[in-house]
């Protein structure tokens, strides 16, 4: 039995509609349209590499980016290319970003250039390495982050956790991809071993999945048994339910007992942690050479009838789930995007999904009166479930007052938005709300001072310049005084037309000479 | 479908809350009850015809002060907490105190200790306790005349002739004054300790019940077991009770093995006066309480400590009151110094 | 005895004193510059001083009031209020309404600039860039939106123009949670 930690605080939460079959994945039709945003990860945005009226393949490499932070961007069916241009992404603010939009012909062709590897034993780590980066593969836990820049990591990985743990109630993509595609898990997971060559590989899984729990233990047997790949250092660790368990960080103390130090990341303890989806992901881009086009979805919420997962094409509108799902039929209900303790409401039902999205929860539209919000009664118990030992009540003291000091104090940077605070609160203050609130506070006014550093250094190089030149301009105007003094004292009386035209100039100098004075006493008061 | 708009400024999380205010306070009142009930049963009628004026007058204080201060009445009203001030404020009373007393404490309690200074939430200082220092402080006579245990005095002074007695201090024929009135367990201990004499004449005397004042110790019992169910209920943490009654008890113990002529043992500072209740119900008023758990437990400590300062060299019998206004001050303190270090923070500091 | 006593520690206290004043001096005015830094170095001259340095030097000699500056707004003006131990006051509204959180910048009309270098030479942050005759441009970067080389500045008609920046994800703010709290008892 492996030793387990515990991390402070958590909430056990419980009581909350989870799909009635986890073992199997249903397809949905192929939607008319799909949106695929430029910018579906952490990091740089793509830029399309397509045109307008292009004509495109399943699987066909429509945008991507140099930058090291990034991942590209896959036609999901094929199509032609209608749009390139704004379109709502899934997220709070309603803003749209530029999309790629395809009119799908109902062909689901595959691009030619896509190959199997019959022998992906045989490719090397760098090989490895660019087909992941290649494929656009990022977390699909729901951060999204580029799996290809965790994957060349600066020091010895002693502990390759694969994240199955799936902590937030309501989701279980993960719980039904782990049932149906064990094996394809188990192999990404050996061609990670071979990426990053950790001493330990680890697949957790709460407690509350024993199907997936027992499939992917059956699954590894097998191939232990088939004996052609090496699993030896593969195990499957059930760990406690908690919320939230599955945060990559309180996982790592769980699993390892160590801490991720403060604005570090989990390569400086050793340990690299991804997402079983993500996982399976990397075994199709492996092995069958098919980049990220496609993830299941969990859709599910109090309105939905038949929650259920589905495997969906990328860029697909959620309406088009919504209709697959059957939950349509009520007028005032609302979308979210991820779980109820850390997703976000979506603006309305065209958005499309993307890597990013691992559930959709129909849920009733909140009544026009909303939560009567009491003052804090200094309890404490949000700092209790805290999983981070933060101090929530002072984090929201200071939000209030936008005391971004005391807030860095209080290490605001470090809350991961959980939610397990707000939900304790017995008088319903929405802190996470606060947080959020003072985070993009904090983050404007960095900006804003940089800026303002920016105009100041602008103002004064300006400024020298200008007292320069007209130093200059004076001692210009001295020396030529001077010189037609002698002139003036030397030559006769014949000469005073050529005279009128030299003083001419000098006035013109002068002009300009006034308005730079006038300018620079404006500069300089 | 694509007509539905969202509020889509609302953030998560999605979940409502499992407590809330209003369920916090009424759990706390509850715990009070079996304490109430054999305050009742040894002493009579007196302390609830108390709690019952303070309860009245508090929610008349309270409505005034809403709509003074136009702050939402509906909300604040019966959200409990003006009702839990006012029943801490009458269980610190005398029983036999009159009408006026509880009222008069509710007015400080309600009006100056919490709505002054901010209403709900942002009171510095306990209300029900800094309405009781004020109240023994003006009115030192109506405050220290204890009631004797009703078994003592053979007769229940009736419900109707308790309420006579507090509005119009009138008493049935067959018993007088002085029957009534005693001094509690402390005091007794503080006159015979400063007269020079030893402790076992206090023990021995028919004031002194099992292991602390007759009557009370019952009561405290009652009130251990409205606390302990709290804890269970996880309404109140174990930290400063626990704190406060292993302060109490380690300089008791420590005091009377030095001396045992000089100081009672530790038993009857535990049961005895409002340790108990203090320990449970008062110093664990989240609002005027530390917030860290190592702050509570120094504060619990501290306040444990300063109770048998105050009544051992101080010069009130009973110091749960001032003690826990005392250390109160000092919570913001204890709060910035006890801040846990934060996930990952890396030695040395846990500032970026 | 009283009088040598008090007089002897007046000496003392006196000696200790100007001892410090000169060992322990400040070189410059660091106030200023605290000053300077809250400001929001928009540099437009909206406050009356041409620019933001002169203006925090006029408040540090006590020659100006702290609400002057509407580009700082409401913030600026409370956190000069906060550095200065001075009452906080309403902003001047003769100096222009203060900043609503919305960026503006410049923008030039290709069609329409003549060429004539008045804005160029007056933007106190080299925004503009642009030769005589030839067509100016706004570096949308570096202006702060101080509207200096607006017309009447500018002789034509339409051709430069403030806009607001374009709201992007990296710009978008969560929005206050008080402020749309229904029945909020806080």
């Amino acid at each position: 039995m492996r030793k387990l930690w515990r991390f402070t605080g958590g909430i056990k939460l419980k009581g909350f509609n989870k799909p009635s079959n986890t073992s199997s994945i249903h397809q949905i039709p192929i939607p008319e349209k799909l949106i695929l945003p430029l910018r579906q990860h952490i990091g740089e945005a793509t830029e399309p590499l397509i045109s307008i009226g292009q004509r495109v393949f399943k699987g066909e490499l429509l945008a991507s980016s140099t930058s090291f932070i990034s991942a590209p961007v896959h036609a999901s069916s094929s199509g032609t290319i209608v749009d390139i241009g704004k379109y709502s992404i899934p997220h709070q603010s309603g803003i749209s970003e530029t999309c790629i939009v395809i009119e799908t012909d109902g062909l689901d062709e595959w691009d030619s250039n896509i190959t199997a590897n019959i022998h992906p034993e045989k490719l090397s780590r760098e090989n490895l390495h660019t087909i992941v980066k290649s494929a656009g593969i990022v977390g699909l836990g729901g951060a999204a982050f580029p799996s290809a820049a965790k994957l060349k990591p600066t020091r010895k990985i002693n502990s390759l956790i694969i994240n199955g743990v799936e902590c937030e109630p309501y989701i279980s993509c993960d719980d039904a991809l782990m049932q149906s595609r064990p094996d394809e898990i188990i192999r990404g997971v050996i061609l990670l071993q071979r990426m990053l060559e950790p001493n330990e590989c680890i697949i957790a899984i709460e407690d509350n999945k024993p199907k997936a729990i027992d499939s992917l233990r059956t699954a590894l047997e097998k191939l232990a048994n088939a004996g052609v790949l090496d699993t030896t250092n593969i195990s499957v660790i059930p760990i406690p339910t908690i919320f939230p368990a599955g945060s990559e960080k309180q996982l790592v103390k769980v699993l390892t007992g160590k801490e991720i130090p403060q604005h570090g990341l989990p390569y400086e303890v050793g340990v690299v942690c991804l997402n079983v989806g993500t996982t399976s992901a990397i075994y199709d881009a492996v092995y069958h050479g098919q980049p990220l086009i496609s993830r299941v979805v969990t859709v599910t919420g109090s309105e939905v009838n038949q929650p259920d997962n589905y495997n969906v094409l990328l860029g697909t509108p959620v309406v088009n789930l919504l209709n697959a799902a059957g939950s349509i039929g009520f007028s005032k209900y609302k979308l979210i995007m991820g779980g109820p303790m850390m997703g976000m409401n979506l603006p309305n039902s065209d958005v499309p999904v993307v890597k990013a999205t691992n559930c959709i929860l129909v849920e009733k539209a909140e009544q026009e009166k909303g939560t009567k919000v009491m003052p804090c009664i200094r309890c404490g118990t949000c700092t209790t479930v805290c999983p981070m030992k933060l101090l929530p009540q002072q984090l929201y003291w200071h939000a209030k007052s936008k005391n971004l000091e005391k807030l860095d104090h209080f290490n605001l940077s470090d809350c991961i938005e959980c939610g397990c605070c707000a939900v304790v609160c017995p008088s319903k203050i929405p802190l996470v709300h606060y947080f959020r609130y003072a985070k993009s506070e904090k983050k404007e006014h960095e900006i804003k001072l940089k800026i303002a550093d920016q105009s100041r250094i602008r103002s004064l190089v300006r400024e020298s310049r200008l007292e320069k030149s007209k130093r200059e301009q004076e001692e210009r105007k001295a020396k030529r005084k001077a010189e037609r003094k002698k002139k003036k004292a030397s030559i006769p009386k014949k000469d005073k037309a050529i005279e009128g035209q030299s003083t001419s100039v000098p006035e013109k100098i002068e002009d300009k000479g006034v308005k730079t004075k006038k300018v620079a006493k404006i500069a300089k008061g | 479908m694509s007509e539905i708009k969202n509020n889509n400024l609302a953030s998560s999380p999605f979940i409502p809350s499992p407590t809330s205010v209003g369920k916090i306070m009424r759990s706390v009142i509850y715990a009070l009850i079996p304490g109430i009930a054999i305050y009742i049963l040894f002493f009579g009628w007196g302390v609830l015809i108390n709690i019952l004026l303070a309860i009245v007058a508090s929610l008349l204080f309270e409505w005034f002060m809403l709509v003074v201060c136009r702050r939402p009445v509906r909300v604040f009203l019966f959200d409990g907490s003006a009702i839990i001030t006012a029943i801490l404020l009458a269980l610190a009373l005398p029983t036999i105190a009159p009408w006026w007393i509880p009222v008069v404490g509710s007015f400080f309690a309600i009006v100056v200790a919490k709505h002054l200074y901010g209403g709900l939430g942002y009171n510095v200082f306990n209300p029900a306790m800094a309405a009781y220092a004020v109240l023994l402080i003006s009115f030192p006579l109506e405050m220290t005349l204890w009631s004797v245990p009703l078994e003592s005095i053979k007769s229940n002074l009736g419900f109707l002739n308790s309420i006579n007695f507090s509005f119009y201090r009138e008493l049935p024929p067959s018993l007088n004054f002085d029957a009534i009135t005693s001094a509690t367990i402390l005091d007794q201990l503080r006159t015979e300790i400063g007269l020079g004499h030893s402790i076992e004449k206090v023990v021995n005397s028919s004031v002194f019940g099992f292991v602390a004042g007759a009557g009370y110790e019952w009561v405290n019992l009652g009130f251990l077991a409205g606390g302990l169910w709290l804890i269970y209920r996880k309404i109140i943490t174990w930290h400063i009770p626990v704190a406060m009654l292993l302060g109490l008890l380690s300089i008791s113990t420590f005091c009377y093995l030095l001396d045992a002529e000089q100081f009672s043992s530790p038993w009857i500072h535990l049961f005895g006066g409002a340790s108990i209740l203090g320990a449970f119900f008062i110093a664990t008023d989240p609002i005027t309480a530390s917030t860290t758990e190592k702050g509570r437990l120094i504060y619990g400590f501290c306040i444990g400590l300063l109770v048998f300062s105050i009544r051992a060299w101080g010069g009130y019998p009973d110091g749960v009151a001032f003690a826990v206004l005392l250390i109160g001050l000092t919570v913001p303190l204890l709060d910035h110094y006890t801040a846990p270090k934060v996930y990952g923070a890396r030695k040395g500091y846990d500032k970026n | 005895m009283a009088i040598i006593a008090l007089t002897m520690l007046a000496l003392i206290f006196g000696v200790l004193l100007g001892y410090t004043a000169i060992r322990f001096r400040v070189e410059g005015d660091p106030i200023v510059d605290s000053i300077d830094a809250i400001l929001p170095q928009t540099q437009c001259g909206q406050c009356g001083y041409p620019g933001c340095k002169p203006y925090a030097e006029a408040i540090a000699s006590d020659q100006a009031e702290i609400n002057q500056c509407p580009p700082g707004g409401e913030t600026g003006m409370k956190a000069l209020a906060e550095l200065l131990g001075r009452e906080p006051i309403p902003l001047n509204p003769e100096n222009g309404a203060a900043d609503d959180g919305l960026p503006m910048v410049a923008i030039i009309n290709d069609a329409t600039c003549i060429g004539c270098t008045k804005c160029v030479q007056v933007c106190p942050v080299d925004a503009i860039v642009g030769a005589a005759k030839q067509v100016h441009s706004v570096l949308d970067v570096y202006c702060t939106g101080c509207e200096l080389c607006l017309p009447p500045l500018c002789p034509v008609e339409n051709c430069i123009v403030m806009i607001s920046v374009e709201k992007t994800l990296k710009t978008w703010k969560w929005s206050n949670p008080q402020f749309h709290l229904e029945d909020s008892a806080t």
